[in-house]
């Protein structure tokens, strides 16, 4: 069984990348088990056709105790055999949403979700590695490769800088390792150039440039992935080659974060910032206005 | 340097030389011989050292074990995981007079019982329900208090906002306090986080309906063992009108009218010395520390609180100081003769460590060892010159270092408190634990002093200890 978790920046499109990826792997006639650890709890409705499945902490709030519920009531299958399973959590501002990933992810360990025929794990996990909550699916014994999801745009290249500072501190003692980048296209200038170098200064790959087309919304209002909405579309072979790309990987590494600074030498070698000096004369002038 | 200090320094170096030299150097700054010319006092309230374990407790300790949970009309809700509420409940000896569920909360116990979904989800909502079911079960509480315990702090949880709502809909004082465990070194700062919500809430909030030049308040008397009783009986005797105790036996309106006393007695000044500065600096009622452990101190103290009113009362107080007299030098005349030269090691909490020193001394017994578990500097300033050249101080002391002291310094009786008392009494040891009086008490005032006197003896003079033989050493003897 190979564990996989999924990070990026918030809105990045992990979500939607993942269950089209996964639907892509159990097309190959894998099986798989998605494990979604957001309070927004989006990340196998896709793959179960609904608004949001009932996940195990909305469950265990109701029935009182984690120890009440049956498995079977959060563990659903989906699109050709897909198992589903949403942590769940609290509306923004309240309570400890890491808490509850860490207990969702117990619960179903302790209960045999992870039963021995499946051959992957996917760890749909929030926005950045804000608590220890959040870096649970990376601990020991649970995902040890990830993915980023990424775009040309500088603030989602920040994230993923930051999320390989996370996974330097957990490959020491945990042993994950970072299988690559995704770019999930925002149609930026010299995109995959600029991702492609941001791969290589964090000792990685861009396993995959997937290219910006509407059909993913078109499905997505459907609730479906790409893949069951318009199999012989284009964009389903793009997921599918990456699927084939994540399934064959075995260039696993160790990153190596790079400072803010060597980010915008980045981003000013492949023209989107402005040398520093001629920054000033920016700011002088709006300021004048 | 005199040999009685380099003679002690001596000891203490031995004794830390098993640890590592990190450690070493740390714990050297915690123990010391007795300067009393005041130089090189011993470092306090500091974080402790993993692993050597210490006898501190934390915040919620400090606030809801001490300051708050004494006050017997009002609930304490120990907000958390059960453990914390259910642990703490009726360990500490704080009496309280009155019906049980009518006037007297203090023998109850309330936790908000969190479970892992309340920790995710927010406790907030469960706060808010558990606070109706108190005023429908209890309506008769005259306020309500919310004990943070470590989580309602981790997850953030907003308990001033509902606290302030539920004051509204349930029309009394439902007062959060931030005294989460991990807050602070010790339970010191759990004494100062409930000092300023008692200050927020409530102190001044009401008036003292009618004034005598006489009023006075009781500050850091938690009643362990009946002691408040005791002392505010002995005040009462020399003139005074006890019009509130913080907070043994007290109760809210207690708290709020104090504002109004002419002065603030305090006994227990670590714990509540805080509100003291804020009375006198924002209402302008001056405070006085007092010692009431055994007739030399009670006596000077009764004089020293006299200065400050008129002649009414410095009468009044040698004629209490005369009455009682005798019925001292006969308490004095019985132990003094069973007690004499015999050696004690103390180790308590925020003022025992120095005020028994007195009562001890009534007897002719003498302190060898002084040490605070959660002191600050002002506490041992304060002790030094209570004690002889070279006896050994000791901050925040760990078992090792304790049990070695005790070991070489052979003292005749070890008062300390619970988690000390089974190490000393297997070694053959008398010991009384002075937290809690163990079952015993009051201690406080003209009442305390003679079952003072017969619980020391009863524990030093007890044939007892002498029979305690250690089992391996018979058959190490036999080999």
């Amino acid at each position: 069984m190979r564990q996989i978790a999924i990070y990026g920046k918030g809105g990045i499109g992990k979500s939607t990348t993942t269950q089209n990826t996964v639907a892509a792997i159990a097309e190959m006639g894998k099986k798989v088990m998605i494990v979604g650890c957001d309070p927004k709890a989006d990340s196998t409705r896709l793959i179960l056709h609904s608004k949001a499945q009932t996940t195990v902490m909305d469950l265990a709030r109701e029935k009182g105790t984690v120890e009440d519920l049956e498995l079977k009531d959060v563990l659903l299958t989906g699109y050709s055999g897909i198992k589903c399973s949403e942590s769940g959590g609290p509306e923004p501002g309240v309570g400890c949403a890491g808490r509850g990933v860490i207990t969702a992810i117990n619960f179903l360990e302790e209960n045999g979700a992870y039963t021995k025929d499946l051959d992957f794990v996917f760890y749909d996990v929030l926005g950045d590695v804000v608590c220890g909550g959040f870096a649970m699916p990376i601990r020991e014994g649970k995902a040890q490769e990830i993915y980023i999801v990424t775009s040309g745009e500088m603030m989602a290249m920040y994230a993923a800088n930051n999320i390989a500072k996370g996974i330097l501190k957990y490959a020491h003692s945990g042993g994950v390792r970072l299988g690559g980048l995704i770019c999930n296209s925002r149609q930026v200038d010299r995109e995959y150039e600029l991702i492609d170098a941001l791969a290589k200064r964090l000792g990685t790959k861009l396993i995959h440039f997937i290219p910006r087309d509407n059909v993913v919304q078109r499905a997505e209002l459907r609730r479906m992935t790409v893949i069951e909405y318009s199999k012989e579309h284009p964009q389903a072979d793009e997921y599918r080659k990456l699927a084939k790309t994540i399934v064959d990987n075995k260039d696993m590494v160790v990153p190596t974060p790079i400072t803010m600074d060597e980010l915008k030498a980045l981003l000013m070698e492949y023209g989107f910032l402005e040398k520093e000096s001629d920054m000033i004369g920016v700011a002088e002038a709006a300021q004048a206005v | 340097m005199s040999v009685a200090i380099e003679e002690t320094q001596k000891l203490i170096d031995e004794i830390l030389k098993v640890y590592p030299e990190k450690t070493r150097k740390k714990r050297a700054l915690h123990i010391k011989p007795n300067d009393t010319s005041g130089g090189c006092p011993v470092k306090s309230n500091m974080k402790s050292i993993p692993g050597v374990m210490t006898a501190r407790g934390c915040a919620y300790a400090g606030s809801k074990g001490v300051v708050w949970g004494p006050v017997k009309d009002m609930i304490h809700l120990s907000h958390g995981p059960v453990g914390c509420g259910h642990y703490s409940w009726a360990t500490r000896r704080n009496l309280a007079s009155g019906k049980p569920g009518v006037d007297n909360f203090v023998p109850f116990h309330f936790t908000s019982d969190f479970q892992e979904r309340d920790i995710v989800y927010g406790g907030d909502k469960r706060l808010e329900t558990i606070l109706r079911e108190i005023k429908t079960l209890f309506p008769l509480a005259k306020g309500i208090t919310i004990q943070s315990e470590c989580p309602i702090g981790l997850i953030g949880d907003d308990i001033e906002a509902v606290a302030k709502r539920m004051s509204k809909e349930l029309s009394m004082p439902v007062i959060p306090v931030r005294c989460e465990g991990f807050r602070g070194v010790s339970q010191s700062l759990g004494h100062h986080i409930a000092n300023d919500s008692i200050r927020d809430h409530l102190l001044g909030k009401k008036k003292l309906e009618t004034k005598t030049p006489y009023d006075v308040a009781l500050i850091g008397d938690y009643n362990i063992g009946g002691d408040a009783w005791a002392t505010k009986e002995l005040l009462e005797e020399a003139g005074y009108r006890v019009v509130s105790v913080w907070s043994g036996d007290g109760t809210m309106d207690g708290l709020s009218i104090t504002s109004d006393v002419k002065l603030n007695i305090i006994h227990c000044y670590r714990s509540m010395n805080y509100i003291c500065r804020h009375m006198e600096e924002t209402y302008g009622v001056s405070w006085m520390e007092v010692n009431f452990f055994g007739p030399s101190k009670i006596k000077a103290s009764l004089r020293k609180l006299a200065e400050r009113f008129d002649d009414s009362i410095k009468e009044k107080t040698e004629e209490v100081i005369k009455r009682h007299e005798s019925e001292m030098q006969k308490v004095i005349d019985k132990y003094h003769p069973r007690l004499e030269g015999k050696k004690v090691m103390l180790y308590v909490g925020g003022l025992r460590p120095r005020h028994t020193i007195g009562a001890f001394e009534d007897l002719g017994m003498e302190i060898i060892g002084a040490g605070y578990e959660f002191g600050h500097s002002d506490d041992y300033t304060r002790t030094y010159p209570m004690l002889k050249e070279g006896v050994v101080i000791y901050d925040d002391v760990t078992h090792h270092e304790f049990e070695e002291l005790v070991k070489r310094m052979k003292p005749d009786l070890v008062a300390s408190g619970i988690k000390e008392k089974y190490v000393f009494q297997k070694m053959g040891l008398p010991f009384r634990q002075m937290h809690s009086w163990d079952y015993s008490g009051p201690y406080h005032g003209w009442k305390g002093f003679p079952i003072f006197a017969r619980d020391m003896d009863m524990a030093i003079n007890s044939p007892t200890w002498g029979l305690v033989k250690a089992p391996w050493k018979e058959a190490l003897r036999q080999l």
